[in-house]
């Protein structure tokens, strides 16, 4: 899948919240192709700039343009959240529930739901509360719903934060499935390793700016800036 | 102490002997106070997803107002029913005082904001938690208030049980609309005033006793039937 939606282009963007700026302003653009990891020390602006780049977080100055309208471009893209959000109902409603709220009959939507449950393991789940499925469980299940509604874009919030590497590494093969299958990945995490495996492209944020970007070999390799190296190398960056 | 043994004793008698004016006049609060209670949550409900989703001037002074009114005295509430119905008010042609439809209009004014205040308080909370994935998902404002309903509809089950026992243990509006005509409009609570009012205190117990056996049975009824507090329901 080549997308219509990139090359994303961001310029001067910033959000602020109470009068102070979270994050920005950040210069940016991104290619369709791969998956892009934002990485950086709490608190640098990963999460916000994830929530900018969708939508969800209000864009306070510069500009955020998508190849194509962004009305289509957000119909185009879903989101999972570090803290996965359940639905107050079965796993099956959960996983289902984007595409009937965009008009698929309740009984089509269930069978493509059932189909995602299997491929993110979550098969004999599928009638039972989201709410008691475990951290890892509910992940996946974030993740099949996002991946439901065949996004050509999926943002991902440290989508493996405080889970075991047995749930990682599923996860993870979730997510290179998706790759492969064209969805373009966005995804912030603290998990270097993870990054390594994951990333064709690497954007660095400290103190809500975009310090560094780069392709992920050339910015493991041989990182331009100080910040960046005592980050790849597990010091406190201030 | 007497009276209370008698009352115990007169209520069961009441309840066994299947009484038909005790059963008529259960029958009779239970549809009016049933009535008022749909009614009710037909506008409470929505309302109480839209005050919970929806940003708009005002918003919290709505809110505030509509949670003052939850102790809207209901007799000031059946005053002004009156006076909008009776002969002289705009809604006289009507002929509705003095009619079980003016005892349901009633009751529904003084239920229809307690069930909206407490719907909204669950609805709020829920809409904390979701509010991130519906923005993200991109469903419309219909979609949102309906998912709400849906997700939260064992809390507004609570909200509507608060409603039907306010509305069910009810007197001052409804006498003052419906009058306590016998076989017309006359009631359990407005039963209960008629026998205190005549020294009859064994029976105006009775009738209490009654009346808590009613509001009991329906809400666990509705509790059964609604399955809440099973394994795995929310």
């Amino acid at each position: 899948m080549v997308s219509d939606m990139f090359p994303l282009r961001v310029t001067g963007a910033l959000t602020r919240r109470h009068g102070k700026v979270l994050v920005g302003p950040v210069d940016l653009e991104l290619e369709g192709q791969g998956t892009c990891v934002v990485i950086g020390p709490n608190g640098a602006g990963k999460t916000t700039l994830l929530r900018l780049l969708h939508g969800i977080a209000r864009l306070h100055g510069g500009r955020i343009d998508w190849a194509c309208d962004t009305a289509a471009a957000r119909a185009a893209q879903a989101f999972v959240f570090q803290r996965p959000v359940m639905l107050r109902r079965s796993v099956g409603e959960n996983i289902a529930y984007p595409i009937l709220m965009r008009g698929a009959a309740r009984a089509q939507a269930l069978t493509q739901a059932k189909d995602w449950a299997g491929r993110v393991g979550l098969e004999g789940f599928f009638d039972r509360p989201a709410t008691v499925l475990s951290g890892g469980e509910q992940q996946k299940l974030a993740i099949a719903r996002a991946l439901i509604c065949a996004p050509e874009l999926v943002f991902l919030d440290e989508p493996c934060a405080s889970l075991d590497g047995r749930a990682t590494r599923e996860i993870e093969e979730v997510l290179t499935a998706a790759q492969a299958a064209g969805t373009r990945l966005i995804l912030s995490t603290h998990d270097m390793g993870q990054a390594r495996r994951l990333a064709s492209r690497v954007v660095f944020m400290l103190h809500g700016r975009v310090h560094e970007t780069g392709p992920a070999e050339a910015f493991f390799d041989n990182p331009r800036t100080p910040q960046a190296r005592a980050f790849l190398n597990g010091d406190i960056v201030e | 102490m007497v009276d209370l043994w008698q009352g115990l004793s007169q209520a069961f008698w009441l309840v066994v002997t299947a009484d038909a004016e005790l059963a008529s006049i259960v029958l009779r609060s239970l549809r009016i106070t049933i009535t008022a209670l749909v009614l009710a949550c037909l506008i409470a409900l929505p309302l109480a997803a839209l005050l919970a989703v929806r940003r708009f001037r005002m918003r919290r002074t709505v809110i505030a107002v509509l949670n003052a009114l939850m102790g809207l005295p209901p007799v000031v509430v059946g005053l002004v029913v009156y006076v909008l119905l009776s002969r002289s008010g705009p809604f006289g042609a009507l002929g509705l005082l003095f009619t079980p439809t003016a005892m349901i209009i009633a009751q529904m004014i003084v239920i229809t904001p307690l069930i909206a205040s407490i719907a909204h308080q669950s609805l709020r909370d829920l809409w904390h938690d979701y509010h991130d994935l519906l923005i993200s998902i991109n469903v419309t404002q219909g979609q949102k208030i309906r998912t709400l309903l849906w997700d939260a509809r064992r809390a507004l089950l609570t909200a509507a049980l608060a409603g039907f026992g306010r509305g069910i243990g009810e007197v001052g509006a409804i006498m003052i609309v419906g009058g306590n005509i016998d076989n017309v409009t006359r009631v359990l609570t407005t039963a209960i005033a008629l026998e205190v009012g005549k020294g009859e205190f064994a029976l105006a117990l009775a009738l209490g006793f009654v009346l808590i056996a009613t509001a009991v049975g329906v809400n666990m009824v509705i509790h059964w039937l609604g399955q809440t507090e099973r394994e795995g329901k929310w």
